[in-house]
């Protein structure tokens, strides 16, 4: 990363689609945003003409909703319903198909696609939440060789954010709203009435190759400063803070909270947070045998805290409440990711706050049960 | 296909040599891992047991660690993976994936005395400690197996508990007995004061019903045993066995990758938090 | 001369170690050596219960018949235990059977001259029931264990 504004540079609105298709040419799957049933969301992109121009979203607890801009703006959004999980521990993984034979079956097994992915307009929360993940899946004793096969050689084209919804917090946890590592390129959007510019800065030797083959131009300083005062201006703009690094000890001290007895009451378990959280790694595996029953496939797929049989053990369920599995989901992210994994499993993307049907507000909630060291907007 | 080196998903298939009938509802299965050269692992670790197309249980290893080629398994039948794998028959084959987690730490009870408690199906994981501490007794000032069962003929290794009996001091006890049994009727905390003769220098090692270790933990605190001298194998489902599904979670341990053996320090005060 | 070596004896009893010694000469005084052999009964549910038993070596059961089930164990118990707690209470009679399981040798106390000094001598009294106490809450401890059937399949 560069922290040297002069050597930052530029790239006109126009030919952003001369770089996706370079990077195209370089043998990647471009996953990016675009509008899918009326969210912005990430997923596989054909070109630049797939990104969401002029659309941005509305956010709260409880509600999303992606509504028209008044300019042209490519990535003039916040973090939408569906995370970058998905491309990197894929929903769905066949791990080993068994065929019966004479001696004990044949055991093949699978890997799924791990041609490289570029991201295109990752943020400052997507990036730290697949270092996050990158730590639980790839860092420890037993890596898992299908997640970093598909994580090698990941190209990152970030886009600084400009656009904190209204259920963001990344700045509590450090996380954004600036991207400060794990790019190639980062790109900020400045766009008004004369202008559509993306300011450019290189965070890789493969992010500089690409911008030496684009042959673009350095960037004004003044233009440099106006798309750092962008980000600052969203930083600005989040709205809700809280002190991060008081929190494991404040909900690890307070498990019999009485709110957690509301939350049981509040929450139905539907999952949803966990299926939009940019850092949830929790799966099942499951066998699956064809009608002949000589041929099984065994599936690695993800999985929820919140179903009851998540827990299960000969006799019952460990957490049968669903107060013990909201407090199992959020003492996890906030507090004992830190002693598994050495931080904390929240980025601050708001996507839990967005998606729960019930309004459910992690951040406030943290303030109810952590108390006074974990006030919202002290 | 891609290969992929140490994969943790990867099953070694391995053939039946011997199924033992244990009691009603459990049995011993004998694997050849000869042809994995052996397989060599700690007292106290597990092995994913995999029934072909039904799926993987988390199983203790319940052998002789000084005996590799044979691996041994006593699995209680309660779910449908276990159920399957009550079916298997010599010859067939099951697979294996392990071995995973941290064991007991035998060495912490050299030059002392090391008490095993065991309840029910606990007896499994601390076989291999036993057959240690039987082939190896000079390292440890005394050692003592106190094993409860729900009733006589619910117990493990009946012929072997009696060859125990003439190397290490033994008090089995059941729950539930009727005229034909003259051994101890009882819970197993009953017989630890008498166990203990040095607390403070006595290494306690424990795998049974969480109840029942939580109850034999305070009278071994009571008595005078440090926590940190007192090891209790846990257990959670454990689906990957290795660290990445998330489901063996207790508070701030992945309890497959952490554990399953922890000194009773660290582990006792999330084991009284319901349902954590 | 045999009082004075009881007496010894009985000073090293768990549930007697610790008492002044006048307490445990009394208690000597209302104490004699009882055995039991193998099989033989201490005492039968529904019997007067007059004696507090120290066991001193061998094992009792304690057990209940169960018609279809026979003599069900609830517990056995051996040297340092004490059993016949219905001795001290009314209606002073026996609500479980006590068995012998092997050569058992006992203290026995008779119960009558126990319960006088307890009610006459109050920090004798008070002695003694804190030590009862320990052993009921003690059996108690056990008894919710084993109530709990940890065992059983599926818990």
């Amino acid at each position: 990363m560069s922290e040297d504004i002069s050597a930052e540079l530029v790239l006109p609105r126009e030919r952003c689609g001369e770089l996706l298709e370079l990077v195209v040419k370089k043998g990647y799957r471009l996953i990016g945003p675009k509008l899918e049933q009326g969210a912005i969301v990430f997923g596989p992109l054909r070109g630049v003409d797939d990104l969401p121009e002029g659309w941005t979203d509305e956010q709260s607890p409880g509600r999303y909703r992606a509504v028209r801009r008044s300019d042209a703006s490519l990535f003039g959004y916040a973090a939408g319903p569906r995370s970058l999980r998905r491309f990197f521990q894929l929903p769905d993984v066949e791990l080993v198909v068994l065929r019966r034979g004479q001696d004990g079956p044949r055991l093949d097994y699978g890997s799924g696609d791990t041609r490289p992915i570029a991201l295109i307009g990752a943020r400052g929360c997507d990036l730290r939440a697949l270092a996050i993940q990158d730590q639980v899946l790839a860092r420890g004793a037993y890596p898992d060789p299908r997640y970093v096969a598909r994580r090698a050689n990941t190209l990152v084209i970030a886009v600084q954010c400009t656009e904190p919804s209204g259920s963001c917090f990344c700045t509590s946890m450090g996380a954004g709203p600036r991207a400060e590592l794990g790019f190639d390129l980062a790109l900020t959007e400045v766009v008004d009435a004369e202008r559509h510019h993306f300011v450019v800065e290189v965070g890789s030797e493969r992010g500089r190759e690409l911008v030496a083959e684009l042959a673009l131009a350095l960037a004004a300083p003044r233009l440099s400063s106006e798309a750092r005062e962008r980000v600052a201006g969203a930083a600005a703009r989040m709205g809700r803070r809280f002190e991060e690094a008081a929190v494991h000890d404040a909900l690890l001290a307070n498990l019999e909270h009485p709110e957690w007895d509301r939350l049981g009451e509040r929450c139905l378990s539907c999952t949803n947070c966990t299926l939009v959280c940019p850092t949830c790694f929790c799966t099942t595996s499951e066998d699956r045998i064809d009608l002949t029953g000589d041929v099984v496939e065994r599936h690695v797929r993800h999985d929820s805290c919140f179903s009851e049989e998540f827990s299960h053990l000969h006799g019952g369920s460990a957490r049968a409440s669903i107060r013990s599995r909201y407090r199992q989901w959020l003492t996890h992210k906030f507090a004992t990711w830190y002693d598994q994994f050495g931080s904390s499993g929240c980025v601050g993307c708001g996507r839990c706050i967005t998606s729960c049907p019930v309004g459910i507000d992690v951040t406030q909630e943290i303030s109810v049960i952590g108390g006074e060291p974990c006030k919202l907007n002290p | 296909m891609l290969e992929f080196e140490r994969d943790p998903w990867r099953v070694e298939s391995l053939r039946v040599t011997r199924v033992t009938r244990e009691t009603e509802d459990t049995f011993t299965i004998e694997l050849d891992a000869k042809p994995r050269a052996g397989f060599v692992f700690q007292p106290g670790q597990f092995n994913m047991l995999y029934a072909f197309g039904v799926g993987e249980s988390a199983i203790s290893i319940a052998g002789s660690a000084d005996e590799p080629e044979r691996l041994v398994h006593t699995v209680r039948a309660v779910g449908a993976v276990t159920n399957a794998l009550a079916k298997a028959k010599q010859g067939e084959r099951i697979g294996v994936r392990g071995p995973f987690g941290h064991g007991f730490p035998i060495a912490e009870a050299r030059g002392k005395d090391l008490l095993l408690i065991a309840g029910g199906i606990g007896l499994a994981p601390l076989r291999p400690v036993i057959l240690y501490a039987i082939q190896h007794r000079p390292e440890f000032r005394s050692v003592t197996l106190i094993y409860g069962a729900r009733s006589p003929k619910d117990l493990l290794y009946p012929r072997e508990l009696l060859s125990w009996a003439s190397r290490l001091r033994l008090e089995t006890t059941v729950d539930r007995a009727e005229d034909d049994w003259f051994g101890h009727t009882g819970v197993v905390t009953k017989f630890i004061e008498g166990a203990l003769q040095n607390p403070e220098s006595t290494v306690a090692m424990m795998c049974g019903p969480e109840v029942m270790m939580r109850f034999a933990a305070r009278e071994l605190t009571t008595l005078g045993v440090p926590e940190k001298s007192i090891f209790v194998s846990t257990e959670r489902n454990m689906k990957c066995g290795v660290g990445l599904c998330g489901h063996c979670q207790l508070g701030p341990f992945l309890l497959c990758r952490d554990g399953p053996t922890f000194s009773y320090d660290r582990i006792g005060p999330l084991l009284s938090i319901r349902e954590l | 001369m045999q009082v004075e070596s009881l007496s010894r004896a009985l000073a090293e009893h768990p549930f007697v170690a610790g008492l002044g010694e006048p307490e445990v000469s009394f208690l000597a005084g209302c104490t004699k050596n009882q055995r039991f052999g193998a099989g033989e009964y201490l005492f039968k549910e529904g019997s007067p219960a007059d004696t507090l038993f120290l066991l001193r070596d061998g094992r009792v059961a304690l057990e209940s018949h169960v018609p279809g089930r026979g003599n069900v164990k609830l517990e056995t118990l051996a040297a340092g235990d004490l059993l016949g707690w219905s001795a001290l209470f009314d209606p002073h009679s026996f609500h479980l059977d006590g068995r012998a399981l092997e050569a058992t040798l006992t203290f026995a106390v008779d119960a009558r001259c126990l319960r006088e000094k307890m009610q006459s001598d109050t920090a004798f009294g008070y002695a003694l029931t804190r030590r009862l106490l320990y052993h009921v809450h003690r059996r108690l401890e056990r008894a919710r264990l084993q109530q709990l059937d940890v065992y059983r399949a599926g818990l």
